[in-house]
């Protein structure tokens, strides 16, 4: 069993934080890789990729928020309790190197994937600018861990709530705006790094992005993660996470992610019905 | 003695006992139900006990075929399983999933007026009678030498290799990337023709002879095969299997609804998806299946797609019936259960609907031209004879490639240009010191028994390694 040393809520109670105990995984993993989680004989592999790997306690920490059925059993799980399976680091490192500024945006929780990137990035030596957003102030999450990972720290909420009102992609327009960004790394919600994608496109300002496809095995024997990038097909699970934004069919993931949608919206009703009724 | 095997060849092969294809069509349990003692016995009594017996010939790991048979035909079953483990540690996997036909059963001498040794469904009861009502007495093991081996993965050749160095006193650890050991055998075979039962009882028999099995370990990830080295291990055997799905790579193939047939079984066999909402991984039910491929894969994706409710199952390939990959019984089986063979067929394209879903495909009709590099026949497009067959769901089951998630981070260790790892084919052993390589991941997608074979022959090498030197 991988045991839970520390777990969190968040972004009122909808995210919540793992810190897992896995030694060998902590050793390995590298900021951009993923692992695939289970909790029981019957469950789903889900994979998520790492928020933070701490090798000398030999833990890794995951964020995820409560989606479906297999993420509401995950976020049961209490500290002294643990997942059955935790398979990785899997998935290509992010490539970190000084470029110069460097623009990173996160959306949900996209923003705890973005974490340790932003944090290598500036370990590097680049010049880190941080755009972080979310629906409101309450869903907004890591905003103190990103400001110390970065040089400067923008926030957005949809609602104005908190911050600048209105969608990252309005500030990243005035960051982009001010010249020099060497690379974009945008990290969230298919939509936002689509929109990212597009606008990053019309500067010429490269982009790189995180995918988080359906998946089973994580090492390139199922398949399921097929993405197309720049016409070909590859496999999220070992040719990425990360691919250039400029370059992903981002309409094809989105209708490839709505694949088990009814499935998941069943399954995870039934396992509601049933946790109520108890 | 020429009349008593006239006699012989006229009883007749002692039929396997089936589920009836209308009622198994739609359950996952297993399609043989097995001999009885009384069946067993009969059919044993068949075999003529040749002096030059060509069935152990055809066998990839050298059974001593008519020595098991008689036993059973005498009536000891545990003489029998102990004959049969002393060259197959995998004999109820074996009696289930070898393709007997083109091996032991196709050198059978009775095969060449009628009917052959049924060798695979003998083989399988003594395994069986084993597990159900068998002693449980474990084999010797030799003296630790304290020389320590890893295995990587765990499927028939990486059980077989383990197994072998146990029982000679070296400590084993298996290393499996998934979170149950077994390979292909639990994410590959389904239930219906393999029982995972049985696949977990022969890894517990490994177990208990005190082999480590460590699962959600990927060599190459987790660990590299070098820092195994660093932790102590003397010698590391790389048994990944082929591990990377083929695509037709033709336009739509994207489409929601079209899975690899190693995604699909994965999710059916592995995860136990057929048994979702129960569980909790879903798999897509097709309404109207289309399965690409004619081999062992593709029988085992469309047996599984009628399993799930399918109203029709199709399964489309381009060459002809003679040419289909799969053994005899898989077809016979799949045609039995009401899956239909679109042969010398060809898909072109995929097609979808404006939510991204597939909803049919077009296809050409082939015939059969010139002999091509396979001596095959090759098949060849008629021009225009385009049509379109209608379908919600497609699995691709046309083969496999070498997976490179091992093989990128092993730099030092040769691979071929397909990606499979070199390995000499007399002892398994790689271009990079220690390490030998066997199963698919040498040889492309074969079969079960050819990598155990492989495993065999790796794991005699591994302990003259061991004890000699490379």
């Amino acid at each position: 069993m991988f045991t839970i040393v520390r777990r969190e809520e968040m972004s009122e109670g909808t995210v919540v934080l793992n810190e897992i105990e896995a030694p060998r995984i902590a050793q390995k993993a590298r900021p951009g890789q993923f692992v695939i989680l289970k909790t029981g004989e019957e469950g789903e592999r889900i994979p998520l990729t790492m928020a933070d790997t701490d090798p000398e306690k030999g833990t890794i920490t995951v964020i995820y928020m409560i989606v479906g059925k297999s993420t509401a059993l995950f976020g049961q799980l209490q500290v002294g309790e643990g997942y059955t399976d935790v398979i990785g680091p899997l998935g290509k490192p992010t490539h970190l190197e000084k470029l110069g500024k460097v623009i990173c945006v996160g959306g949900g929780t996209g923003v705890a994937v973005l974490h340790p990137i932003t944090r290598g990035l500036k370990e590097v030596g680049n010049e880190v600018v941080c755009i972080i957003g979310a629906r409101n102030k309450g869903l907004l999450m890591l905003e103190e861990e990103m400001r110390a990972a970065s040089h400067d720290l923008r926030v957005c909420t949809d609602d104005g709530s908190y911050g600048h009102h209105g969608f990252v992609t309005d500030v990243l327009k005035e960051v982009l705006d001010d010249g020099d960004a060497k690379l974009v790394v945008a990290i969230g919600p298919v939509p936002m790094m689509k929109a990212v994608s597009n606008l990053t496109r019309e500067y010429g300002v490269e982009t790189m992005v995180s995918l988080n496809p359906i998946m089973v095995d994580g090492t390139g024997m199922c398949g399921g993660c097929r993405v197309t990038v720049g016409g070909e097909t590859k496999f999220a699970c070992v040719d990425g996470p990360e691919f250039d934004g400029h370059l992903v069919d981002f309409d094809e993931l989105t209708l490839r992610l709505q694949a088990y949608l009814e499935d998941e919206r069943k399954c995870h009703q039934d396992h509601c019905n049933i946790r109520d009724a108890k | 003695m020429a009349e008593k095997a006239a006699k012989k060849t006229k009883n007749p092969r002692v039929p396997m006992p089936e589920q009836d294809p209308k009622v198994r069509a739609r359950n996952f349990l297993e399609v043989p139900t097995g001999y009885t003692a009384k069946m067993a016995q009969d059919e044993a009594a068949r075999c003529l006990q040749c002096k030059k017996p060509g069935c152990v010939e055809g066998c990839p790991v050298g059974v001593d075929i008519p020595g098991f048979i008689d036993l059973i035909a005498q009536g000891d079953m545990t003489g029998s399983i102990r004959n049969l483990w002393a060259k197959n540690a995998l004999p109820a996997v074996c009696g289930r999933v070898c393709p007997q036909e083109i091996q032991c059963e196709g050198k059978c001498i009775l095969a060449k007026k009628g009917d052959p040794v049924a060798i695979g469904n003998l083989e399988r009861y003594a395994a069986d009678y084993e597990r159900e009502k068998g002693t449980g007495e474990l084999p010797p093991v030799a003296a630790p030498t304290g020389k320590k081996v890893a295995v990587v993965g765990s499927g028939p050749s990486g059980l077989t290799v383990a197994g072998d160095l146990i029982l000679k006193g070296h400590e084993v650890t298996i290393f499996e990337a998934f979170h149950k050991p077994g390979g292909v055998l639990v994410y590959g075979i389904p239930e219906f023709r393999l029982p995972k039962d049985i696949v977990a009882q022969e890894v517990n028999f490994l177990s208990r002879l005190g082999v480590n099995v460590e699962c959600n370990v990927v060599v190459g990830r987790t660990v590299s095969v070098d820092e195994l080295f660093e932790q102590g291990f003397d010698a590391v055997y790389i048994g990944v299997g082929a591990g990377l799905p083929r695509f037709m790579n033709i336009p739509g193939e994207n489409l929601v609804g079209i899975l690899s047939a190693n995604e699909y079984l994965t999710r059916a066999n592995l995860m136990k998806a057929y048994k979702f909402p129960e569980v909790d991984t879903p798999i897509p039910i097709g309404k109207n299946v289309v399965v690409l491929g004619a081999g062992n894969v593709a029988m085992d994706s469309a047996r599984t797609a009628m399993r799930l409710g399918a109203d029709s199952v199709k399964v489309v390939y381009r060459r002809s019936r003679e040419e289909m990959p799969a053994r005899v019984a898989e077809i016979h089986h799949a045609e039995e259960e009401g899956i239909e063979l679109f042969l010398l067929t060809n898909p072109t394209r995929y097609i979808g609907n404006d939510k991204g879903r597939l909803t049919g495909m077009e296809c050409l009709k082939m015939e059969l031209g010139e002999p091509d590099d396979s001596g095959r026949r090759r098949p060849v497009a008629i021009k225009g004879s385009e049509f379109e067959i209608e379908c919600d769901l497609c699995i691709v089951a046309v083969g496999s490639g070498a997976n490179p998630l091992l093989t990128g981070e092993t730099p030092d260790m040769q691979l071929n240009r397909w990606g499979n790892v070199v390995a000499d084919e007399k002892n398994g052993k790689t271009t990079k010191k220690g390490v030998w390589a066997g199963g698919d991941i040498v040889t492309g997608a074969a079969t079960v028994i050819l990598a155990m074979g492989a495993g065999r022959a790796a794991a005699d090498s591994i302990h003259d390694y061991l004890m000699l030197g490379w």
